[in-house]
């Protein structure tokens, strides 16, 4: 491998790149936009859902429970309805997501000291949102039952106060405030890097067939490893500026803590978006078109990334034989390593087997990579 | 006009037919999406990974301990002695959640006091968090409550009257078991028809233009319209295939429901690759290199995804997105698949989702058509 001829083949790239300003523009724009968009577009956490009542007590009684209803944060009453089509209505148009029937007697029960049943009927089509829906509802309700049974105790001329048999006392760790976007925005960085990465140097050999200057390459004296390198190491520039740009956002703009060392992170990250381009630059070589080439590759590293990496699914409640498939992503350590460095602040120890993992990774792609490249014309 | 129009499908198709990675990257990658989303996308929580401490030991902290591990909720991983353990379990990530019953926790149940339950969490994932918590809040409060009962009866202390009490019951509409995959399945539909629809027909025209090809098309007597309808239809009927393809692997593979009339459903797919195929020829207007085309495509396509509710509520994110998501097609093609899929319901209840489609597609492709026009002549 001569470094010369390395050098001039990143020259002409970075050339390229910098003439093409609308393409730099946009690997650039890439990170901020996906950010932003993912850093307020996604929220998992549920307030504000449509409710629609349905009172068939009508007494001070449900009143007061549908009060509960009604100032509870997590809920906005939308409707009083006054039957039960007007209920299966509002929930096929989606007007509501929760409707709650207080049933005829339901004051007397309480009166004759039988208890009451308050019924719940949930749209399930958004399974998360309904069972948050479902656990919020179950607040409310055991909020009033508590608040029924002290006035009870209390009208009987009871001292007793009423009392929680287990009193769980939660402590969390590592995002202490259970913020969804501080488990997500590292995610972000991951996908962005994934996306960048790959889309870089996956149109990178693709465009040389594309545009017949391939021969031109070719008749030159550039070794395949040479060109390999030449090619890449402009693009690990531009991906380690989205890295540099991702991270700033992440930790001043969106505020998610930062708890781990700067040098493991960049290490880390540098390993990471090697996979990638090596993932691209091998598509590129074998689809010598560059929209199959984008595609396979943004297939082979984006959706992984997003799917299997543990970002937005958790990987223990996948079926074994996928969990046993997420092994083979690479996202998977990076994500691993991300959340550990972000939100635990996790020591070496811990990160070394992850690193590890990313490493050999890493090799076994630039060995495939450097591979791939034949110096023929067929 | 015809038949100037049939000549330009054969020419399509013929290219399709003999681009053999073209027809392979139509159909695999939508496959492999659909089976990544129906066995990796889950918000379910079972078998939270668990470690408990009982520094109680007796009998009350035994059955408590017993009410978690016989939850399909929990699986406990290991029973520490000490409270190191539970912290490095947790630090670790070989468990999520540590249930620590302190000592003394029966002498307080015993005597009719509030017993507290400690209880740590890994919040990394915070809605894994969140619902692992809401089980912790139930099994704990069922067992609460039953001992509760229990004691008052023993002890013969609640001789007044019985605690009065108020349940929650709930039922689930649509989904009953609350199987994600009827959520996510669905979906795909509008999600895959989006991306590959848009970014066929951007690339088709864009690759014309980029190889030289567009030229020698447009010395022939073919006229814009022409070659828009040429370039269009092909792309409608493939995506019309896509869209009956990932349905039916749907209902038979993982079984989702499809309670609607298909109809409406072809209506409302139809009205949506309407507009995809209007974005798709929007973005070739401003394309000179695939590229470019590439990289526009993600900047179109990434937001409408996330905006559309796929797998994020709308109503959860501020104001301002909520609003955007109203200029996003897919938004209302996902509420029609997930209505006609799970609901059953028709067009009396969908059709402002059509009319939204409707709007939107028609504005769409006209402005595309104005602007291609501008860009062919």
């Amino acid at each position: 491998m001569k470094w010369r001829r390395v050098r001039a083949i990143t020259v002409k790239e970075a050339l390229q790149i910098v003439r093409d300003p609308r393409s730099l523009m946009i690997a650039l724009l890439i990170p901020v936009l996906q950010m932003f968009l993912l850093g307020y577009g996604i929220s998992l956490d549920v307030k504000h859902l449509p409710l629609c009542i349905y009172d068939r007590d009508n007494t001070t009684q449900s009143h007061d429970l549908l009060h509960h209803f009604s100032a509870s944060p997590y809920f906005d009453v939308q409707a009083e309805l006054h039957n039960y089509a007007d209920i299966g209505r509002n929930l096929d148009a989606g007007a509501c997501r929760l409707a709650i029937v207080i049933p005829t007697g339901f004051s007397k029960g309480l009166a004759d000291n039988a208890g009451g049943t308050v019924q719940a009927l949930v749209d399930a089509t958004d399974t998360n949102t309904a069972s948050l829906a479902a656990n919020y509802a179950r607040v409310v309700i055991a909020g009033y039952s508590a608040q029924v049974q002290l006035d009870a105790i209390q009208s009987r001329g009871g001292q007793m106060q009423t009392v929680t048999p287990v009193d769980v006392r939660a402590r969390v760790w590592f995002n202490e405030d259970l913020i969804s976007r501080n488990f997500i925005i590292p995610g972000v960085v991951a996908m962005v890097m994934a996306i960048v990465g790959s889309q870089l140097s996956s149109l990178t050999i693709a465009r040389e067939w594309e545009r017949g200057t391939m021969e031109l390459l070719i008749s030159t004296p550039v070794q395949p490893m040479e060109l390999m390198v030449g090619k890449l190491l402009p693009y690990f520039v531009v991906g380690m500026l989205d890295a540099c740009i991702c991270l700033a956002l992440a930790v001043f703009w969106f505020e998610v803590p930062f708890r781990g060392t700067l040098i493991a992170l960049f290490v880390t990250t540098g390993l990471f978006l090697l996979v990638v381009l090596c993932i691209g630059y091998y598509v590129s070589v074998a689809i010598r078109s560059q929209v199959g080439a984008s595609q396979v590759a943004l297939l082979l590293t984006m959706l992984p990334t997003t799917l299997l990496s543990g970002f937005s699914f958790p990987i223990d409640q996948m079926p074994p034989l996928v969990q046993g498939v997420t092994y083979l992503v690479s996202g998977r350590y990076y994500v691993t390593l991300l959340k550990a460095l972000f939100l635990k602040g996790a020591p070496w120890s811990e990160l070394a087997v992850p690193i590890l993992c990313l490493s050999v990774y890493a090799a076994v792609m630039v060995v495939l990579a450097a591979r791939a490249f034949r110096k023929t014309l067929d | 006009m015809w038949g100037r129009v049939y000549q330009l499908l054969i020419k399509e198709f013929l290219q399709l037919k003999r681009d053999k990675s073209a027809r392979f990257r139509l159909f695999i990658p939508p496959l492999i999406q659909m089976l990544l989303f129906g066995y990796a996308a889950t918000f379910e929580v079972f078998n939270v990974a668990t470690v408990v401490l009982d520094q109680d030991h007796t009998q009350e902290s035994r059955a408590l301990v017993d009410a978690f591990v016989h939850s399909s909720r929990f699986q406990i991983v290991a029973a520490t002695g000490t409270r190191k353990q539970v912290q490095d379990a947790v630090d670790s990530s070989t468990a999520q959640l540590g249930i620590v019953v302190p000592q003394g926790f029966s002498e307080l149940l015993r005597k009719g006091q509030s017993a507290p339950l400690q209880v740590l969490v890994d919040g990394t994932n915070s809605n894994t968090a969140l619902i692992a918590l809401g089980y912790v809040g139930v099994v704990s409060g069922t067992y609460g409550q039953t001992y509760a009962l229990d004691l008052a009866q023993r002890t013969g202390r609640a001789l007044g009257a019985p605690m009065v009490n108020v349940t929650l019951q709930e039922r689930y509409w649509y989904n009953p078991n609350l199987n994600s995959r009827w959520f996510f399945v669905p979906g795909l539909i509008g999600t895959l028809c989006l991306v590959s629809i848009v970014n066929l027909t951007a690339f088709a025209i864009v690759r014309e233009r980029e190889v030289g090809t567009l030229e020698q098309i447009l010395v022939t007597p073919i006229q814009p319209i022409e070659f828009i309808l040429g370039k269009t239809i092909p792309f409608f009927l493939i995506g019309l295939v896509e869209v009956s393809l990932i349905a039916i692997l749907g209902m038979l593979w993982f079984q989702v429901p499809f309670r609607g009339n298909p109809l409406v459903l072809l209506l409302g797919t139809s009205l949506f690759l309407l507009c995809t195929l209007a974005i798709g020829l929007l973005i070739s207007t401003v394309c000179k290199t695939q590229q470019q085309a590439f990289a526009s495509n993600f900047f179109v396509l990434n937001p409408m995804f996330i905006l559309s509710g796929f797998s994020f509520p709308i109503s959860s994110m501020p104001e301002l997105l909520q609003w955007l998501t109203y200029l996003d097609p897919l938004r209302y093609f996902l509420v029609i698949i997930r209505a006609t899929y799970l609901k059953g319901v028709g067009i009396g209840v969908v059709w402002p989702q059509m009319l939204g489609l409707a709007t939107l597609g028609f504005v769409l492709f006209a402005f595309a058509v104005l602007r291609l026009r501008k860009s062919l002549d």
